[in-house]
Formats: structure tokens, C-alpha cells, sequence
């Protein structure tokens, strides 16, 4: 066997918090994790948010970021062991033997400095290669990575380019140095699906080209299957389970593991439409005060009484100024909205209080869409007060029916926000919604800034909640899996129109418009091969066109 | 027209009118406010004559607006009219003033800023530590005292209490005493005619530059360690370190050129204060300046040396800010690179 | 919860100011204008801090002094605050023409030196305490406006708050209950900066001889009434220096202690 190009042992990793008021105390994030990685390998590190995937990663480079300290262990590059050594010899490893993608390109390009000087600077300043020629290697990288304009990209500023193009141009500033190991640290997490599997395969396609080895960190199981030979899952800064990809996806040991394979499988059957809606929306036309483009272009969509529409779409597409609209706070310029028979008034503060209660709304980030200084209690017990005008141990009792309905159970009342984790938090949310007694909840990303399996809990609960309280969702993402498993309906949205509208069953079928179709096949299944196969499929579709 | 051009003509022509309005609010705050100025200059005990010819002469028997269009006037043409209590020219006696608060303000921000940055980069670079920490308490203590008490305290300690000191050091030989003293001293009074030259000069007012540096150091340096670590904190910064860049590379190239703005504008800001620090230390040293003119003028009532002194701070106060605000619009390669 | 020894330190020195100031007639040795020995005595047993220029208890015209200083400081303060936080939050909430033109507003008042409009002012104004506190509360009600609107707009842009309007709460649930909750631990931080500068600001008026008149004492009136003093050697003017700096240093630690780490919201001087 080959040595290994990197050697972790019993790698321990603590941190210094601070929490507020009270002294900072350390804690071990990561507590001993053994893996080897041999040249022109990648191995993906999985993981959900707190396991420690970026920290193992940094510390490949030997760096700890923030507070964060590499407290036992050993970590050998190329045989040499870089925790010990001095910070000359780590200068000399980082940017020329490991580099490092991160989640943001956008941030961590320096905004002052044209893209070639940053993207070669590493190159040139490690001597690996004279500035000429690491400018023709980064020339030639740009067009391995599907970049426009390859020649002249390197002398725009990072603003002047897009997300996706800065994410390609920082994998050009990693592979430029000719490292032996390259760390991605989330590198498409935070693009569009579509925008995604570009990159994705331009990675793919560098590694493989390159002879490069890499670490690949990422929450997607399904992402990572595509380009990594093995994967190490994670919980907690401890390692669950470690195999080949094949193995991982196909045969999991661990029920971590198996978890996180199945996760989005949830099944659910489609109910048929019934004889009147709940809400109809009439060729609604809105836009921003101040701007001179319609953001919403005459949408038409019926949502039928307890049953799901997803409205699904990329960033930009329309879909949450839809929800502003419906709610009252974007008055649209032209359409109408029907609400349990009811014609609604576009304005939020002419509307009667009890279309305010049938109608509620939960948001995508649960930590800002509940007043910290308020305890549990209050805030579910508001809606109850407000509406019913419940007091006093009537409202308590309501209350606790209602925290037993989302699954927290006792001693939730007297806390705050802050104490509660990001899944119950969102379930306060959902209590919330459900005091108002509503026909209609808009559930607005409210899964997307949750770990899979977190997520998950919460599809299943508002389901379970739909056949019980028989309340329509109309349900805001950009997330194709979440809208198999939950929705009724659906409306796919691109640049404020709907392309693509109907019962489940016919939207997700053949024949598809050239949206819709990009947008199904982008989404990342959990499969051996499958980016190979959408690539292939899409060649073969423009060569025929 | 480039971009970045028609944003920076829009902060002049803003700066502009901001000067303007401030000189309609400076007059507006001198002539129309109080019921009877020339009653409130002259005091109860006025003749009535008396106050007629001080109407007159005030002008307060025309309407506001022809007064102010005709001082405005006036202002622009560099005639800022004559002092009621001497009769003089308010422009003639105020230029050789302004020389001298333009010398001290220089002299102080000339220690000052450089003081201050390297201070404030040492916050940084020893960030939490004890250095951080002496900086910092320090800062707390000089911001606490206003600024006359810093000027007397000094004067107490180093013009009056250090040569007692000295001379009672017996000791010391005679020759390093006698030296001492005559070089050590610091005067309390600080003297300015046009007969010294540039070392008595400077040497005259060593104690008015002390507080005036002491004054605003403490807020710049604050400043400039915010924002340093702000860009510190950056994620390029991050970058630069994982290529394997030293401490003073990743300072010269990556810090440096995105701190530039946020310093240059600290800096700005704390000049506008230090502006109006000079005219209290002015006072406490009796330096000619425009400040003790100023304050001199407002005990006495004179309202036209108020006004045109009042213009002047306010036109030096909110130069500085446009400087601030034009530097960091052409320090941001979003503007000036547009997509 | 743990108060931080600073925080302690500075509590305790806050309270016995304010004490000092509530209770001066009970605790001073001598009358505030009562001429009891002679020019500028030394520390002693019957005048601890010695005597003033013209011969009066130096800590009875300290702690009387203290007493005006910190009363027109305070009063000064509330009025900022009241002002400034009622407007501030008013344009944050209401946005559009509103928020536009009162923001230009304390914009212009904000491009003059607070001491120099301050002067321009005094020049043609009696200077009785009343006119000093509304004077200065007034000029520094503009740097309180900025926060509390800066304070509001974070707050109001929040789902929460939207979550209220779409319940249909009216607006004074939504001030009172969902924004200044929240508002509060920046906004009391900002009555500590506020009451310093407050402090400095009529201590140097009053030092200029543009703020409270003589013979009522107050800190900045003492220094100048004493500052011949100091080329004898005599440092008499020096004691109020020493009590505006432990007032103010301890303050400012019971600010920071209830700041808590948000420092990036901190109002200006000057």
C-alpha cells in the first residue's frame, strides 16, 4: 500500500466559549479521530451542523479558526507531522501542499484586489510556479471550470462576477498552486440547485484532471456520493461509521447512518381537489415601491382546504414576495385574492381581524421570528389571548395542548428562545401558527435553515398536523425533495412567473418544460453516478436539439 | 461620466449645501431667537437711545431675510463685518488668529495621528492581552476628564510641580540640574507673536499640544482598533492565511488596502473634534486662537464676531466630514469598478 | 446573575455621587457661599480640602457643586432621551417622508460642533441653569435620535415584529412589547455616554464663563474660579478634576456592564 498523504490520529479539537455573562469556559468539539487519506483520493467528510467537519478539515492545514485549538493528536502531510512544527514550516505547507475552498467564495476573496493576483498568489509567493506562468495555469484552470471568458476573467474585480463563477474562480485559486490535497469546505451549499451542479461537475472534473486528493465537507450525503471514494460520517466530533461511497449509500451499518440515507423519504399520498378552494389567486401583478419591474407576473393558483401547494422556485423566482402579497404587506397592482369565499383586501392593515387568524404564516429563520425576550408561554399564548381572549388557567391548559401537539411535552412554558434548539424552536413556530386556529398556514423555507434529519421531524409533524387540525399549507422552497414529500399541488416559479402549475402527479411527469426538466434533474439523488448520468442525458439533449 | 465622479460631485455640492444651511441655522440661532439683542447686549439698564443706535446698527429694524442675504453676502465678498465692541474689522482681526489655531491644530494632529495608529494597531495586535488592556483603560480615564482639567492638571504637574521637583533633586550635579530646568520647561501661558521663530514658537506651546493630542488620541485610537479588527475578521483575511502568508504580508496586502477608508475617516472625524478641542485649550493656555476670540466675544455679546467665527468652526467641521465621506467613496472597489 | 467586579466598583461610586448630590446640605461642612477662613488655607482638620480663592470650604463648594452639575446633567439627559427616543422611534416606525425629514434635520444640527452652536446660542441667550439644561438637552437629543432609530429599524425589520403586524396587534403592542424589550440594554448603556458628556459639557461651559454664574457652585466653576491657584502650587482646582474623572470612569463601567458586548451601537461626543 502507498503511504498515505494524510495521516489524522486521535485528533482532539477544543474550544474557548464565551458565553454572555458568565466566564469563558473550553470544551473539546472534537474528541479523537483516526482516518488516513492516500494521494489523488477524496474522502467526504458528512456531517450535520456542531459534528466537526470543518474544524478536522482546518486542521489538515494545521489551523483552528476563531477560538478554536488543536489540543491533542497528530496530523502527518506527506509523512511530516505539521502540528509540531514550527509556523515557518506550516507557512510553507498551507496554500502549496493543502489549499482550501470555503462555503463563501464572496467573502473571502479580498474585494480590493483583481481575481488573478489572488488566484496565483499562493503559486508564486510558495515558488511554485514565476508569475507567468501560474497566470497561464490559472487562465488554463478558468477554462477547465466552465468560466467565460477565461483570457480576461482574472482582471475583473470579485463584485463584477457571479456567486457561481466566484465559487469555480475560488477552486482555480485552490488547484493553482498544484496541491497534493485540496479541503472543500461546503463549496455549493450556498447556490442555487441549478447553479450547483455546474460547479459540482467542474470540481469533479478538476480533481479527477489534476490527480488532486481532497477532502470534501458537506451536510448532503447525496452531494458527496457524486465525487468522493470514501466517506467518513460524522456525529458530534466523533466518527459513526467509514466506508466506501458504495457501502455508505448503499449498505449503511451505523442507524445514524442509515438515517441520513433515508432522510427525504418521506411518502405521501396526493389528495384530490375538492369542490371550493380556500385561497384563489387571480392574476396577481406586484412590484417593489421604487422599482420599475414586476416582480410577480399575473400568477394564477388555487389551494384547496386541507392540502399542501408548494410554490417552488430559485432565489429571485418570486416565491416569498407571493407570500407577502397573500399576507398584506406587498399590496399587488393588479388581481385579486380569495380567501375562504371571502375577496381580500390587499392591504394588511383594512383587513378584518378574523382573516388575520385563519391565516398565519411561519418563516424560515425560527430565531428572528420569535421576540427573545418573551418565554415560550407568551408567545404561543399571545395568539390565544388575542384572538379568543382565553385567560388564566383556560390558557395554560390550551397552551400545553398545543406544546403536546408539536411533540415538546412538559417544562417548555418558562423558557426563552435562546434555550431551545433550532428543531423546537421552529416547533414554536408551528404552535403558534396552530393557536390562531387557522384554515391556512404559509410555510415559508421553514425547513431550509434546519439539519436534514431536524428537517424531517418537522415535514412529518406538519403533516400529522394537516390530517388532525385539516389546515392547507402553502409551502414556499427551493427544495424539490421536501415538495415530493409534502406537497398536493404544486406551482414552479422562475422570474416572478409560474411556468409550471397542477396536482403533484402531473408536475413531476413527462413531458417537462425546459425548466422544470433543468430544475428536476438538478436536484442531487442519493446514487452512485447520477451526476455522470444527468450530464450525459443533457449532452445528448443539446446534441439533438 | 465615470460613476464614482457623480457621486463624489454629489457629496461637494451636498457639503455645500449643508454649509449653507448651517449658516441660515447659525444666524437664525444669533438674530431671531431672543426677543431683544441689542437689550440683551446693553442690559437692563439701557438708555433708550442707546439701544435705538444699537438697533440700527444691528440692523434689527429690517426684515430677517434682507439681513441675512446682505451678511451672507457680505461673507462670500470675505467681509464678515466689524465687532460692536471694537469697531474692528472682524475679518482682519481674525486672520492672524486663524493662522495661529491652524498652527496649534496642526502641530497636535501632526503627533496625534500617527500616535494613535500605531497605538491602535498594538490594541490589535496584542488583542485582549495586557497591552490591549492598558490601552484601553487609559482611553477610558483621558475620555472621562474634559479637556480644561487635563490642561491644568499638566500645568500643575509639569510647569509647576517638575522643576520643584528638579531643583530639589540635590543629587543631581549642578551642571545636569541647571540643564534640566532650562530645557524641561514647560510653559503655562502659551505666547505667540511673529518675532519667535519656529522652535520658540513650537516650544511655547509643548503643553497645549500634550492635551490637545491626549484629547483625541484616546477616541482615535478606539476607532482605529475597531476598525482594524473588523477587517481582521474578514474571511479573506482567513484566505491569505491558509496560502501561507506571513503576519506583515497579509497586514501590507489584504488588511491594508480595505482599512484605508475606515481609518482615513477616523481620523477625519477626530480632526473635526479636535477643532473644537482647541478652543477650550486656547483658553486655558491664553493662546491667541480663534477660540478665545470666539469665547471672549460670546461673554461680551458680540454677535457678529459669534457669527463669523461660529461659520468658520462649522465650515472646517463639515470639510472634514466631506473629506471622510469622499475617501471612502473612492476607496471602494465596488465604485470604483463598477460591474 | 454575577456583576463583574468593574461593574460593582462602578455602581457603588455612581450611588455615592448621586447620594452625595441628593443629601449636600446635610453632608457639607461649611454653607456653599459662606467665606469661612482665609485665601486658599492648606488641608487642614477644619477645612479638609482647604479653603478657595476668597476663602470659602473648598469640599462644601465640591459637593454643592456637585449637586448643580449633577442635577443639570441629569435633567439634560432626560430631556435627550425623551426627545430623542420618542422621536427616533416615531421616524423608525413610521419610515418614508417622516423618517426623511427628521433624519435630514438632526443631520444639519449634527454638521455644527455641539459647542460651538452651543456658544453661538449663549451669545444672545440669558445663561440661567434652565436655558443650559434645555440647551443642552435639546442638542444632544440628536445623537439619542440616531440610536434609537438605528436601534428600531434593526428591531423592526425582524420577523417578530412582522408576526405581530400580520396577527393585526396595534402599534402600541408593538412598541412596548416587541421593540422596546429589546431596544433597552443599548438604549441604557447610551444614558450612561449621554450623562457623562452631559457632565463634561456644562463643566466646560461653566469653566468658560457660559454656564452656571457664580456664586453658585458647580465643577467647572470651581476650576475657575481656582485656576490662579495652580501657578503657586496650589490644587484646589484640581479636586474637581479628580471627582468628574471617578464619576465618569464609573459610569462608563456600569455602561459597558450593561452594553454587555454589543459596543458596535455606542453614540459619539462632541
Amino acid at each position: 500500500m502507498t503511504n498515505p498523504l494524510l495521516k489524522v490520529r486521535g485528533l482532539k479539537i477544543g474550544a474557548t466559549i464565551y458565553p454572555p455573562g458568565e466566564k469563558s469556559r473550553d470544551i473539546e468539539i472534537v474528541h479523537g479521530v483516526d482516518f488516513d487519506l492516500a494521494p489523488g483520493k477524496v474522502l467526504g467528510l458528512i456531517g450535520e451542523s456542531g459534528a466537526g467537519k470543518s474544524t478536522i478539515g482546518l486542521a489538515s492545514m494545521a489551523y483552528g479558526r476563531g477560538g478554536v485549538e488543536i489540543t491533542g493528536g497528530s496530523v502527518e502531510v506527506n509523512g511530516r507531522d505539521i502540528l509540531h512544527s514550527g509556523l515557518r514550516d506550516v507557512r510553507r505547507l498551507r496554500g502549496a501542499e493543502v489549499t482550501y475552498v470555503s462555503q463563501s467564495a464572496a467573502a473571502s476573496f479580498n474585494p480590493a484586489k483583481q481575481i488573478m493576483e489572488q488566484v496565483t498568489e499562493a503559486a508564486i509567493f510558495q515558488n511554485k510556479f514565476s508569475r507567468q506562468d501560474a497566470e497561464a495555469r490559472a487562465v488554463e484552470l478558468f477554462r477547465k471550470l466552465g468560466l467565460p471568458d477565461p483570457e480576461n476573467i482574472g482582471s475583473r474585480y470579485p463584485h463584477q462576477v457571479s456567486g457561481g463563477q466566484l465559487q469555480r474562480c475560488m477552486t482555480a485559486l485552490a488547484l493553482c498552486p498544484q496541491p497534493d490535497l485540496v479541503v472543500f469546505d461546503e463549496p455549493t451549499t450556498a447556490l442555487d440547485v441549478t447553479t450547483q451542479i455546474d460547479v459540482l461537475a467542474a470540481i469533479k472534473e478538476a480533481i479527477r484532471d489534476t490527480g488532486v486528493a481532497a477532502l470534501y465537507i458537506t451536510h448532503d450525503l447525496a452531494v458527496v456520493a457524486q465525487v468522493s471514494d470514501h466517506i467518513m460520517v460524522l456525529q458530534q466530533g466523533a466518527m459513526v461509521e467509514y466506508g466506501t461511497t458504495d457501502q455508505i449509500i448503499n449498505a449503511p451499518k451505523e442507524d445514524y447512518t442509515k438515517a441520513l440515507v433515508s432522510v427525504r423519504s418521506i411518502t405521501h399520498e396526493e389528495k384530490q381537489p375538492t369542490a371550493t378552494p380556500v385561497l384563489q389567486v387571480e392574476g396577481i401583478t406586484a412590484r417593489y415601491a421604487g422599482t420599475n419591474f414586476d416582480v410577480l407576473k399575473d400568477i394564477t393558483v388555487d389551494l384547496h382546504p386541507g392540502q399542501t401547494l408548494a410554490v417552488v422556485g430559485e432565489s429571485g423566482s418570486g416565491k416569498s414576495t407571493l407570500a407577502r402579497v397573500i399576507t398584506g404587506l406587498l399590496p399587488p397592482s393588479a388581481g385579486q385574492i380569495t380567501f375562504d369565499g371571502r375577496t381580500l383586501t390587499p392591504d394588511l392593515a383594512t383587513r378584518p381581524l378574523e382573516d388575520l387568524r385563519e391565516l398565519q404564516m411561519i418563516y424560515q429563520m425560527a430565531d428572528t421570528a420569535m421576540n427573545p425576550r418573551q418565554t415560550v408561554g407568551t408567545i404561543i399564548g399571545r395568539p390565544l389571548e388575542f384572538y379568543f381572549g382565553l385567560k388564566g388557567a383556560e390558557k395554560q391548559k390550551r397552551i400545553q395542548e398545543l406544546l403536546d401537539e408539536i411533540e415538546l411535552g412538559d417544562g417548555f412554558q418558562d423558557r426563552y428562545p435562546a434555550e431551545l434548539s433550532g428543531g423546537q424552536k421552529q416547533r414554536v413556530c408551528i404552535a403558534r401558527a396552530l393557536a390562531a386556529k387557522p384554515k391556512l398556514i404559509i410555510c415559508d423555507e421553514v425547513t431550509s435553515a434546519l439539519d436534514p434529519l431536524v428537517a424531517d421531524g418537522i415535514l412529518k409533524l406538519l403533516l400529522n398536523l394537516q390530517k388532525i387540525e385539516d389546515v392547507a399549507y402553502l409551502f414556499i422552497t427551493h427544495d424539490l425533495a421536501t415538495v415530493r414529500a409534502i406537497a398536493d399541488s404544486i406551482a414552479v416559479m422562475y422570474q416572478g412567473n409560474v411556468v409550471r402549475y397542477g396536482p403533484k402527479s402531473e408536475v413531476l411527469s413527462p413531458p417537462f418544460d425546459d425548466y422544470t426538466d433543468l430544475l428536476l434533474s438538478s436536484v442531487p439523488e442519493m446514487k452512485l453516478g447520477w451526476l455522470e448520468e444527468v450530464l450525459e442525458h443533457r449532452k445528448m439533449e443539446s446534441a439533438g436539439n | 461620466m465615470h460613476p464614482i465622479l457623480t457621486l463624489v460631485a454629489q457629496r461637494l455640492a451636498l457639503g455645500f449645501l449643508l454649509l449653507f444651511a448651517a449658516s441660515i441655522l447659525i444666524f437664525v440661532g444669533t438674530a431671531i431667537l431672543p426677543g431683544d439683542v441689542a437689550q440683551s447686549i446693553l442690559g437692563q439698564s439701557a438708555t433708550p437711545e442707546a439701544l435705538a443706535n444699537l438697533r440700527a446698527e444691528l440692523g434689527v429694524d429690517q426684515p430677517a431675510i434682507t439681513r441675512y442675504f446682505s451678511w451672507l453676502g457680505g461673507v462670500l465678498q470675505g467681509d464678515l463685518g466689524t465687532a460692536l465692541t471694537n469697531g474692528r474689522d472682524i475679518a482682519e482681526s481674525l486672520s492672524s488668529r486663524l493662522g495661529n489655531t491652524l498652527f496649534l491644530a496642526f502641530w497636535a494632529a501632526l503627533i496625534a495621528v500617527p500616535l494613535a495608529i500605531t497605538l491602535g494597531l498594538l490594541a490589535v495586535r496584542y488583542k485582549d492581552r495586557w497591552p490591549d488592556k492598558l490601552i484601553s483603560a487609559i482611553t477610558l480615564t483621558t475620555i472621562s476628564i474634559p479637556e480644561f482639567m487635563i490642561g491644568y492638571l499638566l500645568i500643575f504637574f509639569l510647569s509647576i510641580q517638575l522643576p520643584l521637583l528638579i531643583g530639589g533633586m540635590e543629587f543631581l550635579p549642578d551642571g545636569l540640574r541647571s540643564w534640566l530646568l532650562s530645557n524641561l520647561r514647560f510653559s503655562s501661558v502659551a505666547l505667540m507673536n511673529d518675532s519667535m521663530t519656529l522652535i520658540e514658537k513650537i516650544k511655547s506651546i509643548t503643553l497645549p499640544i500634550m492635551v490637545l493630542t491626549l484629547v483625541v488620541l484616546a477616541h482615535m485610537m478606539r476607532m482605529t482598533r475597531a476598525a482594524i479588527l473588523n477587517v481582521m475578521q474578514s474571511a479573506y483575511i482567513e484566505t491569505a492565511e491558509l496560502k501561507g502568508l506571513g503576519m506583515l504580508k497579509i497586514i501590507r496586502k489584504h488588511a491594508f488596502p480595505n482599512a484605508i477608508a475606515p481609518i482615513v475617516n477616523v481620523v477625519m472625524l477626530n480632526l473635526a473634534y479636535l477643532v473644537v478641542g482647541v478652543v477650550v485649550v486656547e483658553v486655558v493656555f491664553a493662546y491667541p486662537g480663534m477660540g478665545q476670540y470666539l469665547v471672549d466675544h460670546v461673554s461680551k455679546r458680540d454677535v457678529p464676531v459669534v457669527q463669523a467665527c461660529g461659520l468658520i468652526f462649522a465650515a472646517v467641521y463639515i470639510g472634514l466630514n466631506l473629506i471622510a465621506d469622499i475617501v471612502s467613496i473612492l476607496a471602494n472597489p465596488r465604485l470604483r469598478h463598477p460591474k | 446573575m454575577r456583576i463583574p467586579l468593574a461593574a460593582l466598583i462602578g455602581l457603588f461610586f455612581t450611588g455615592l455621587f448621586f447620594a452625595m448630590a441628593i443629601f449636600a446640605p446635610l453632608i457639607a461642612p461649611y454653607g456653599m457661599a459662606e467665606v469661612v477662613g482665609d485665601v486658599w488655607e492648606p488641608p487642614s482638620d477644619q477645612f479638609l480640602l482647604g479653603t478657595d480663592s476668597i476663602g470659602r470650604d473648598l469640599l462644601s463648594r465640591i459637593i454643592y457643586g456637585g449637586q448643580t452639575t449633577i442635577f443639570i446633567a441629569t435633567a439634560a439627559t432626560a430631556l435627550s432621551f425623551i426627545i430623542g427616543s420618542v422621536l427616533g422611534f416615531f421616524a423608525a416606525v413610521s419610515g418614508g417622508w417622516v423618517d426623511q425629514s427628521i433624519s435630514r434635520f438632526v443631520d444639519l444640527i449634527m454638521s455644527i460642533p455641539t459647542l460651538i452652536f452651543a456658544l453661538v446660542v449663549l451669545s444672545v441667550m440669558p445663561t440661567t441653569i434652565t436655558i443650559l439644561i434645555v440647551l443642552m438637552g435639546l442638542l444632544d437629543s440628536t445623537r439619542v435620535y440616531r440610536l434609537a432609530r438605528a436601534v428600531a429599524v434593526d428591531i423592526t425589520v425582524m420577523d417578530y415584529v412582522e408576526a405581530a403586524r400580520l396577527r393585526g396587534e396595534k402599534i402600541g403592542w408593538i412598541i412596548f412589547r416587541e421593540t422596546l424589550p429589546n431596544a433597552l440594554s443599548p438604549l441604557v448603556a447610551e444614558i450612561g455616554l449621554r450623562f457623562i458628556f452631559a457632565v463634561l459639557f456644562v463643566s466646560t461651559l461653566s469653566f468658560l464663563g457660559l454656564g452656571v454664574q457664580p456664586p453658585q457652585a458647580d465643577w467647572g466653576g470651581i476650576v475657575k474660579e481656582n485656576k490662579e491657584g495652580i501657578n503657586y502650587g496650589i490644587s484646589a482646582a484640581l479636586y474637581p478634576a479628580y471627582a468628574i474623572a471617578v464619576l465618569c470612569i464609573s459610569i462608563n463601567l456600569v455602561a459597558d456592564w450593561v452594553l454587555n458586548r454589543t459596543t458596535s451601537l455606542k453614540g459619539g461626543r462632541g
